[in-house]
């Protein structure tokens, strides 16, 4: 056991494959002037509920699409064709969150500068779908009012990736005695500033405030694109 | 659990680093593991076994170094280290901020080999 050893020096990001990709979507998404808004949330939390709402209504203004991923079923691609919209199934098999190359190969075929929203539903998951980009403008992650107030503690990774927090099913909130103000204390202690938006996919409460959100951001992008030569997104990072 | 996946990144990485260098014997591969990059130690560490059976790296070690997260506050006017990833402020002055200047990052850094 005498063999000397020695140490290489590298440098290399693990996850440098997707984030290459996740990359070049964002540009292709950019100079589409598509606006890209990704979901996660743990499983049952009202991805697929608030998307089918979302898709409905902003397609009476905004040419609309959206991906969906899933382990194994079409179920939810099949409720989200009820709105009209293009939709298309990601199954990722035992895969348990998106990555970039699959949305860049779900896309194929697809007239991305004939759309304004494009929106893509993650599997299910609190761990996982953090590490990878997509590609995305927006990241919003899911709260569910019944899955309790300390979820941002629990899952402080992703809620950190994420750029907005969205409180579902806010029509049950009374009945399972959620505490608004302790879910936003947590999760402003692990994503300060994190814009808050609550509402329910049921009663409609909200939804015109979040509609609105998701307009007026799609606008300051594009006025932001618009003031920034090519590819300076892509050089500064 | 996207640990295996990510194992066989790494061990595909360090191979790519090997074939470059003339297919040199690698013994342990050193990894910098951010607490905020989502990837779990112990997981991904079981999982590293898996993903070198039957590979050129079989046998060989995962040494990973876990990277706290660190912040960059306006107050202190410095990169310091976040309270804890449970409350994102500065641990020094308490001012809070989602200004991560590290903790997401999972590197590759170094590559044991036989002299």
């Amino acid at each position: 056991m005498n063999s000397k050893t020695r140490i290489i020096e590298v440098r290399e990001n693990v996850f440098k494959q997707n984030d290459i990709v996740a990359r070049a979507l964002r540009e292709r998404f950019r100079e589409a002037g598509v606006f890209v808004v990704s979901l996660v949330s743990s499983p049952g939390a009202g991805k697929t509920a608030l998307l089918e709402k979302t898709l409905t209504l902003l397609r009476r203004q905004f040419r609309v699409a959206a991906l969906v991923g899933d382990l194994a079923t079409e179920n939810d691609a099949a409720r989200l064709a009820r709105s009209q919209v293009p939709v298309k199934q990601i199954i990722t098999g035992t895969v348990c969150h998106l990555e970039a190359a699959m949305v860049e190969r779900s896309l194929e075929g697809w007239k991305l500068d004939e759309l304004d929203f494009l929106f893509i539903e993650n599997v299910g998951n609190l761990v996982c779908p953090s590490s990878y980009d997509l590609g995305e403008y927006l990241r919003l992650v899911l709260l569910s009012v019944t899955e309790g107030e300390d979820k941002p503690l629990k899952y402080p990774t992703i809620f950190n990736s994420a750029d907005v927090a969205v409180i579902t099913k806010a029509d049950l909130a009374e009945a399972v005695e959620f505490d608004a103000l302790t879910a936003n204390r947590n999760i402003q202690a692990v994503r300060p500033d994190m814009p808050v938006i609550t509402l329910s996919t049921k009663s409609s409460a909200g939804m015109q405030q979040f509609l609105d959100f998701l307009v007026f951001r799609r606008t300051l992008a594009r006025e932001v694109s618009a003031s920034q030569p090519a590819n300076a997104s892509a050089a500064s990072d | 659990m996207h640990e295996l996946s990510i194992a066989m990144s790494i061990v595909e990485l360090a191979q790519e680093e090997s074939d470059r260098r003339g297919g040199v014997q690698i013994k342990a591969v050193h990894l910098r593991l951010g607490l905020l990059s989502g990837v779990v130690k112990e997981a991904l560490l079981s999982s590293y076994e898996m993903a070198c059976e039957d590979t050129p790296l079989q046998g060989s070690r995962l040494q990973v170094e876990e990277v706290p997260v660190l912040i960059f506050c306006r107050k202190c006017d410095a990169q310091l280290p976040v309270h804890s990833t449970q409350m994102f402020c500065c641990s020094v002055c308490g001012t809070p901020t989602g200004e991560v200047v590290q903790g997401k990052e999972l590197l590759v850094v170094g590559l044991e080999v036989e002299e």
